[in-house]
């Protein structure tokens, strides 16, 4: 089989030896097992050593190697290479801090994401089995907890990029909405005084980025909109 | 003073909720004030005045503006808070743009009561 070789715009910058970051245009010959984008970066890195990037599952569970792929943010492990216009163009995830190449300091994100309190509140004693729920109230929680907190959403969201200290951002109100809806949480009023705040919340302007990037197609802007109808009525 | 990043000003919902409301009177208004317009016998100053200076027609104008205002004051406040981090310039840009609003207000009544 005649090897591939694919061609990489990609964003470098190490802090201890870079002034300022700058695009290296580099190619790499892919093995024909190499489907992915993440299988080309890994196959990219036996060649450079000092290209950086977070990768762990290779599968899209752990939302590791969230990148910024031709413009739009994905997980390099479910991104096909061949499907991609070349040069591909490999950027860190937008309005987080640089580590290093294409690591990013997640601080923030997961700051609004434990601002949420992202767990169950229940003061009741534990039964001695299980917290039961009925199959309904179980579905109200599909498309919520699926979340991988790759930051792909809030990292694309413009309301994200200005107020990323006060607005919690699409994945961690998906999360809030995960526990709001959870008939086992007995917390709903608290979390939703937490967020009824004119940056917390109501920073969504229903762009929706959130929707277009989520690799997992979950939709923070649905959950965002049942947190508004519940305020409206419990004021109402 | 420890630059705290403080949230939790209570009024998210009261103005969410308010602009869309506002923005429901404004529709409902456009299109009395179509039908009110394209009814006209003759589209000349007397009538479009008339229009405006009967008892019901002026208070839904009124009204439609106050909405009007109020809607602008919730975008316009979210572009403040969006793209400018200084709380003092805020502060300034904030007064700035309730009295102008206020002002637009008390104008229309003006111009709508001198008919």
């Amino acid at each position: 089989m005649t090897k591939r070789t694919v061609k990489f715009s990609i964003y470098r910058y190490d802090p201890d030896k870079d002034e300022k970051p700058y695009m290296q245009d580099i190619s790499v010959d892919l093995e024909p097992s190499d489907k992915k984008l993440l299988d080309a970066l890994v196959r990219l890195k036996t060649s450079d050593d000092s290209l950086s990037f977070r990768r762990s599952c290779r599968e899209g569970v752990c939302g590791s190697d969230a990148m910024n792929i031709n413009g739009r943010n994905g997980l390099a492990c479910l991104t096909d290479v061949d499907s991609l216009p070349q040069p591909i163009t490999l950027r860190p995830l937008p309005g987080l801090p640089v580590i290093r190449d294409l690591i990013v300091d997640m601080t923030q994100f997961f700051k609004q994401y434990h601002s949420i309190k992202p767990f169950l509140i229940n003061d009741d004693l534990p039964p001695e089995r299980e917290r039961l729920q009925s199959p309904e109230e179980r579905e109200e929680l599909n498309g919520l907890y699926e979340c991988i907190l790759c930051a792909c959403c809030s990292t694309s969201c413009p309301s994200f990029w200005w107020n990323p200290d006060k607005f919690v951002g699409p994945a961690g109100l998906l999360n809030a909405y995960r526990f709001i809806a959870d008939t086992r949480d007995q917390a709903t009023g608290e979390r939703l005084d937490n967020l009824e705040d004119p940056y917390r919340l109501f920073r969504c302007h229903t762009i929706m980025n959130c929707v277009d990037v989520c690799p997992k197609s979950l939709n923070p802007t649905k959950a965002i909109g049942k947190i508004k109808d519940l305020m409206v009525r419990r004021a109402i | 003073m420890v630059n705290r990043i403080v949230v939790g000003a209570h009024y998210g919902l009261r103005d969410w909720l308010a602009q869309r409301v506002t923005a429901v009177v404004m529709a409902l208004y456009t299109i009395v004030f179509a039908l009110r317009a394209l009814t006209l016998p003759e589209m000349n100053f007397e009538n479009w005045r008339g229009l405006f200076s009967g008892g019901f027609m002026r208070i839904a104008t009124f009204v439609f503006l106050a909405c009007l205002f109020y809607h602008a004051w919730v975008g316009i406040r979210d572009l403040w808070m969006d793209y400018v981090q200084s709380t003092g310039t805020r502060l300034v840009l904030h007064v700035l743009t309730i009295l102008s609003l206020v002002g637009y207000l008390f104008w229309t009544a003006q111009i709508l009561w001198r008919l």
